[in-house]
């Protein structure tokens, strides 16, 4: 608040008047339904923020010299809610895991049946661990690559908060049993406008700055920024097309219907792989592995290239999703054959990662904080290696439908996109509290090896328990039917069910110390000169590029 | 109303547009990131990150 001019408060109040109005009206308009719960609570917290905006109206403005510095305030929180989802996404992952091994765990509630909390689990971790960790990074690397201060402090945190609104009015709606039922897209039709709010403000907080930026060159972490935030706004915008039944229900219908919408759906759900979970954090590896590292990116030429390979090359591979289906065979053809192609471009963006860390090995040994990031390019290497390979329709035949790709996702998910996620956070959570360090090296490096063993029992967990579903489900007998029911693939699968949960708790022992951790270092460690607690740089490396660049 | 569009029609289109746009696409690409002259412009970009200047 303090940070904020007295126009911004202004305009701050008046926001959340017109969104108690609005909560208003959703409460009495959908009485009977979710849309009208989630109204009252839009009311209680708009108003409840009115008066803590109030509270501080009267602080003194702002002072001149707060232009001279990079603004943080809304990266600490982003930092910090990343954080808390990352608990809740994964705690709820830990709960469906177990409850696929022992069913009796929802407790017979319709608010705790595994089609009700398997998104709570998939959103929470997507959007709430993985969104958070993307908004408060982009707002430290766009500031630092174009060396100008965030433009708009109200709209960036119009941004934080307005998408943790999404977050929670997404995930509560699935416990009520609000859905449309589309994977990865299944927040109701007022959520999902107000999530295209919130994404198109924080386009322009991002556009504002980088027309600020005082580097003639944009950053390459910056395209990737940019292309997650403006392919995400266009696949969430057409997927979610829907008419609701009426203004005061929370149900819509889609748009599409039959292949058509499947096809859709697709389009949208592997393109959020790949302009979510991929585009953005590549963003944030290209920006926060080479700092680390101390050594500039092994090959920037090649991280355009795989930049345009990716972002190209994505858009098509969706129907890979629907081999075997009603969907025309070229559409499949298509799809494959692209999948396949895109090793090129995920491979040039995983050795160049790994190449940038040739004569800084030691570091990765010393260092947990790059051995996240190091590992993560691994994992991006491994996963994008299975994920075109299971798009082959041959392949896809044994696997689809089974936990292979339960597997496939988690390997991404928990080694590529946490790992990465965690690296970066551990590096910048000194940089904005400024403070030297970590509070503990030794907390990180128990995260990293709880983390690295959860990711690789899941998996594995998951390769086997797939491949076994896929071939007993394909054997027949003599006589040309199936050798195995259903029920004994599922006794089968059991014990993997049981390695896969215990994998999930050691995944979240390791998000809980590095909670503890993140306190710790904001609560124990005095305040420090931020600049101290940059790694020095690798001079050997910076001369060679400076004379390489003469 | 719009059925003038045929199958044979979006076969014709992702044939023709769709591998021009495919071929310009990763040409511009390419001459844009090995163009001899932006090598300077991109060593400095990527040394540029490891300042540890906290000023904007």
């Amino acid at each position: 608040m303090g940070q904020l001019t007295v126009a911004e408060r202004q305009a701050g109040i008046m926001i959340l008047v017109g969104m108690a109005v609005l909560g208003f009206v959703m409460a009495v308009a959908g009485a009977d339904n979710a849309l009208g719960v989630h109204g009252a609570w839009i009311l209680v917290a708009a108003v409840v923020g009115v008066f803590l905006m109030l509270d501080r109206y009267l602080d003194p403005p702002p002072n001149e010299t707060r232009l001279s510095e990079y603004y943080d305030d809304p990266a600490k929180a982003g930092v910090v809610f990343a954080m808390m989802w990352a608990v809740i996404g994964m705690g709820f992952g830990l709960w469906i895991a177990s409850l696929l091994a022992w069913p009796e765990l929802n407790f017979d509630l319709e608010w705790t049946s595994f089609g009700r909390i398997r998104p709570i689990h998939t959103t929470g971790i997507i959007f709430g661990f993985g969104g958070n960790a993307l908004i408060a990074t982009s707002y430290y690397v766009m500031q630092r690559t174009c060396r100008a201060r965030l433009q708009d402090p109200l709209a960036a945190w119009f941004v934080l908060l307005g998408y943790n609104l999404f977050c929670v009015l997404a995930t509560t709606g699935y416990a009520m049993g609000s859905t449309q039922s589309k994977e990865y897209a299944e927040p109701e039709w007022y959520t999902d406008i107000w999530l295209v709010v919130v994404w198109v403000v924080y386009f322009v907080v991002y556009l504002r700055t980088l027309a600020r930026r005082k580097e003639p060159h944009i950053y390459v972490a910056n395209w990737y920024y940019m292309a997650f935030i403006l392919v995400v706004a266009m696949l969430h915008i057409v997927n979610n097309l829907a008419v609701p039944v009426s203004w005061g229900s929370d149900k819509s219908y889609s748009l599409f219907a039959g292949v058509q919408d499947a096809l859709t759906e697709w389009w949208y759900g592997h393109n959020a792989v790949a302009f979510f979970l991929t585009s953005g954090f590549l963003g944030m590896m290209y920006y926060f592995l080479p700092v680390r590292a101390g050594r500039p990116i092994y090959s920037y030429r090649m991280s355009i290239i795989s930049f345009w390979g990716i972002t190209f090359m994505y858009m098509w591979v969706g129907s890979h999703h629907l081999h075997y289906t009603a969907l025309p065979q070229w559409v499949q053809t298509l799809g494959m054959t692209f999948s396949i192609i895109l090793l090129v471009p995920s491979w040039a963006s995983a050795a160049n990662a790994l190449l940038t860390l040739n004569g800084a090995w030691h570091k990765v040994r010393d260092d947990a904080t790059l051995r996240f990031m190091m590992v993560a390019a691994v994992f991006y290497g491994i996963t994008t290696f299975e994920g075109s390979f299971l798009a082959i329709r041959s392949v896809n035949s044994l696997s689809h439908y089974t936990d292979w790709t339960v597997g496939h996702v988690h390997a991404g998910a928990l080694g590529w996109v946490a790992m990465i996620s965690f690296g970066s956070i551990y590096a910048m959570v000194p940089w904005i509290w400024k403070r030297e360090r970590m509070y503990s090296p030794g907390l990180i490096e128990a995260h990293f090896w709880l983390a690295l063993a959860g990711t690789v029992v899941y998996v594995v967990a998951m390769w086997n328990s797939g491949i076994i579903q896929g071939l007993m489900w394909r054997t027949y007998n003599d006589s040309g039917t199936l050798t195995y029911s259903f029920v004994e693939s599922l006794v089968a699968m059991h014990p993997y069910y049981i390695a896969r949960a215990f994998g999930g708790l050691l995944f979240l022992t390791g998000a809980l110390l590095g909670c503890l951790n993140i306190y710790l270092t904001v609560t124990r460690l005095p305040l420090t000169e931020a600049v101290s607690s940059r790694p020095p740089l690798d001079c050997e490396a910076a001369v060679g590029a400076l004379q390489a660049a003469e | 109303m719009i059925s003038f569009i045929d199958h044979g029609a979006v076969v014709w289109f992702a044939k023709t547009v769709g591998l021009i746009y495919l071929l310009v696409m990763a040409i511009a690409a390419l001459v844009y990131a090995l163009w001899p002259s932006k090598k300077a412009e991109f060593d400095a970009a990527a040394n540029a990150i490891l300042s540890n200047e906290e000023r904007p």
